[in-house]
């Protein structure tokens, strides 16, 4: 590639990069528990181990924006990774029943399984939605828009069945409410290592998919041709996209919208380079939630909105806005 | 293959023999379903007691016909009319995806019905206005925003998404701002569901879409030549502009209608008429298969909800998303063998 197909979306990178430090330093130094913004700067360069402000900054503000840019990065990317491969605008993992699929598993595994903790939550929301991923890719095939509507007929399926089932168990209904929300609060507190690790590799594996990714956009013959393996490149893809969605979820709860719109946000400027798409992804898909989440705990005078809540409004705005201005548009 | 039937001299009415059957099935199972649901209250009913009940006889008589029949009547119209909304969208947007619960117009109903309930005293004609005005605003707000350079189908369902979640969203925020017997009232409209519904409540929401229904009778001419094509539709006389706005109006009337009296019943606009077409092997969205098959999915569902939980009576809502969503992926997966 020539320099200059480089120098747009590098640019964009330096400008999201500079954002996204901001919103982080932002989000840190903003909050409840009164702890003032010169305070909070001070705990990170130089931490008191005594002070309960500086550990407040230390120990709750920065796992929770390390958290959401991590889940906004892993959502971001997956939903670069399913619109490249199904050719859908469209096409999001919440769309496509990874999030239905992981919410109803931590229904049935807490009901039938007596499954807590977080270890075991987070490897049955991953089942779930590897399950609805490809039970909906069985479904729709190759043909874009029959993917959707089977993405959208299963969510519609098993978000019924799992109404059904906490109905019926109030202690269920209990536990999920916990997890659904769709929201960073008190999720920092948690053994996040587990995680982390998991959507560090996917991340750094999505990544290596970009090349032959864009080989497989100029055709499935052409691809052949270029000597790129399409079927396992086909594979490959779907499962790192379902690994970055589900993990995601089973940390956060269902967060809707943020792998729609970020691509949709950076394709610009990606200048048709998949590889561009999914590094630009990585800084906008972290900015737009750590934007969310510090918005999630200084709207309220007490508590806190849901992050996911937040990420609608933003994405819901967002979208109507590209769309708007480009058309919906077709890859 | 179709038949060509001689109506009046000079008239003739191409008649689809699949479709007319698909029709006439899908309406006959609904009926079969609404006299079963007629037998199913606290227990099971013989139908000679409920025969004689209807004829004002017997000890079930105010049961059948002043708690259950309105029920069922309820189920059999207002699944008519999800089902011609979700067409008419469906046609309008030329994708499936196009249905008033996915594109913003029910989240926008309840937004309307939520301010009711947190701003002034709730009554049944407050909360019926609201929902009204809630989803006719959703819908200008998503048209305005779609229109510009042209139409496209594909750019309104986008943008109805992107407004769906804004307002599912400020939903969410009222509900999380409000007193707790305003939220708990405004959950139990949103579960949508047919309990308790009287001859008084359904009234005037029937005759509401009676006439809807007529007047997008007249249209459906014009409707289904728009679907071909905007190309087509014009060289064949259609104003399509001023059809669109009719027909949105339409949609909106018959979606918003059955969301102010019963709450958001989901899932019946979008499958209906999925399953209409597929069924009736036709290549637009049919409005009377459409219809049909949203009476059979609400009446089917509502039989169901009241059975599944016994006695425990389950939100219909729940059991169409179930239902309808099952048999949408059956249908797509019969699809591909083919």
């Amino acid at each position: 590639m020539s320099a200059t197909t480089h120098r747009i979306p590098a640019r964009a990178l330096a400008v999201g990069s500079v954002l996204l430090g901001a919103a982080v330093l932002v989000s840190l130094t903003v909050g409840k528990g009164g702890v003032g913004s010169a305070d909070a700067l001070r705990a990170l360069l130089d931490p008191e181990p005594g002070n309960a402000a500086h550990l407040t900054v230390r120990s709750v503000r920065l796992p929770r924006a390390l958290l959401a840019v991590l889940v906004g990065a892993a959502l971001a990317l997956s939903g670069a990774l399913v619109q490249t491969l199904t050719r859908n605008a469209l096409a999001e993992p919440g769309l496509l029943g990874v999030t239905a699929g992981a919410s109803f598993a931590v229904v049935l595994g807490t009901r039938f399984l007596g499954v807590s903790g977080q270890a075991p939550t987070l490897l049955i929301a991953f089942v779930g939605a590897a399950v609805a991923a490809v039970a909906v890719q069985a479904v729709g095939r190759a043909d874009p828009l029959r993917l959707v509507l089977a993405g959208v007929a299963l969510t519609a399926v098993l978000a019924g069945l799992s109404i059904g089932i906490r109905l019926t168990d109030p202690e269920t209904f209990d536990k999920y409410r916990f997890w659904s929300v769709g929201s960073l609060a008190g999720r920092e507190q948690l053994p996040l290592l587990l995680p982390c690790l998991v959507l560090t590799l996917a991340l750094a594996a999505a990544l290596l998919l970009g090349r032959p990714l864009g080989a497989l956009m100029l055709g499935d013959d052409v691809a052949q041709g270029l000597g790129v393996p399409v079927a396992r490149v086909r594979g490959l893809t779907l499962v790192v996209a379902t690994v970055l969605a589900a993990t995601a979820t089973a940390v956060a709860g269902p967060i809707m919208f943020v792998g729609l719109i970020v691509p949709h946000l950076v394709r610009r400027f990606a200048q048709a380079s998949i590889t561009w798409l999914m590094v630009l992804c990585l800084v906008v898909g972290p900015l737009l939630m750590v934007v969310a989440d510090t918005l999630a705990r200084v709207l309220l005078q007490t508590g806190e909105v849901p992050v996911a809540v937040l990420t609608a409004v933003l994405g819901g705005a967002m979208l109507i806005w590209v769309v708007r201005r480009h058309g919906a548009m077709e890859l | 293959m179709s038949l060509t039937l001689p109506v009046a001299p000079g008239r003739r009415l191409r008649l689809d023999v699949r479709t007319a059957l698909v029709c006439l099935v899908l309406a006959l199972l609904s009926l079969a379903i609404g006299l079963v649901s007629l037998c199913w209250g606290s227990g099971w009913d013989p139908p000679g007691d409920v025969l004689a009940a209807l004829r004002g006889e017997g000890p079930i008589q105010i049961s059948v016909t002043q708690w259950r029949m309105p029920r069922i009547v309820a189920a059999l119209v207002f699944g008519v009319a999800l089902g011609l909304a979700g067409a008419i969208f469906q046609n309008l947007t030329r994708n499936p995806l196009g249905a008033p619960d996915i594109i913003g117009l029910d989240a926008g109903a309840y937004t309307g019905v939520l301010l009711v309930f947190t701003l002034t005293a709730a009554s049944e004609a407050t909360i019926m206005l609201a929902a009204l005005a809630g989803g006719l605003s959703a819908a200008l707000v998503v048209y305005l925003l779609s229109s510009g350079t042209g139409f496209s189908g594909l750019r309104l369902v986008v943008i109805g998404i992107g407004v769906q979640a804004i307002l599912t969203a400020v939903n969410s925020w009222i509900i999380l701002r409000a007193e707790l017997d305003v939220a708990i009232a405004a959950s139990v409209w949103q579960a949508g569901s047919l309990n308790g519904l009287d001859w008084v409540d359904i009234d005037t929401p029937v005759t509401v879409i009676a006439v809807l229904t007529v007047a997008l009778v007249l249209l459906a001419r014009p409707l289904h030549q728009a679907a071909l094509g905007d190309d087509l539709a014009i060289t064949s006389g259609v104003r399509l502009e001023r059809l669109r706005v009719l027909l949105v109006l339409l949609g909106v009337g018959l979606s918003a209608t059955v969301t102010a009296v019963a709450g958001p019943i989901v899932f019946i606009a979008l499958a209906a008429p999925q399953i209409g077409r597929r069924l009736a092997g036709a290549a637009g969205v049919p409005l009377l298969p459409a219809a049909l098959a949203g009476a059979l999915l609400l009446t089917g569902s509502d039989l169901l909800s009241q059975w599944i939980l016994a006695p425990t009576v389950m939100p219909v809502g729940v059991v169409t998303t179930g239902v309808g969503g099952l048999y949408l992926l059956w249908l797509l997966t019969k699809e591909i063998r083919r």
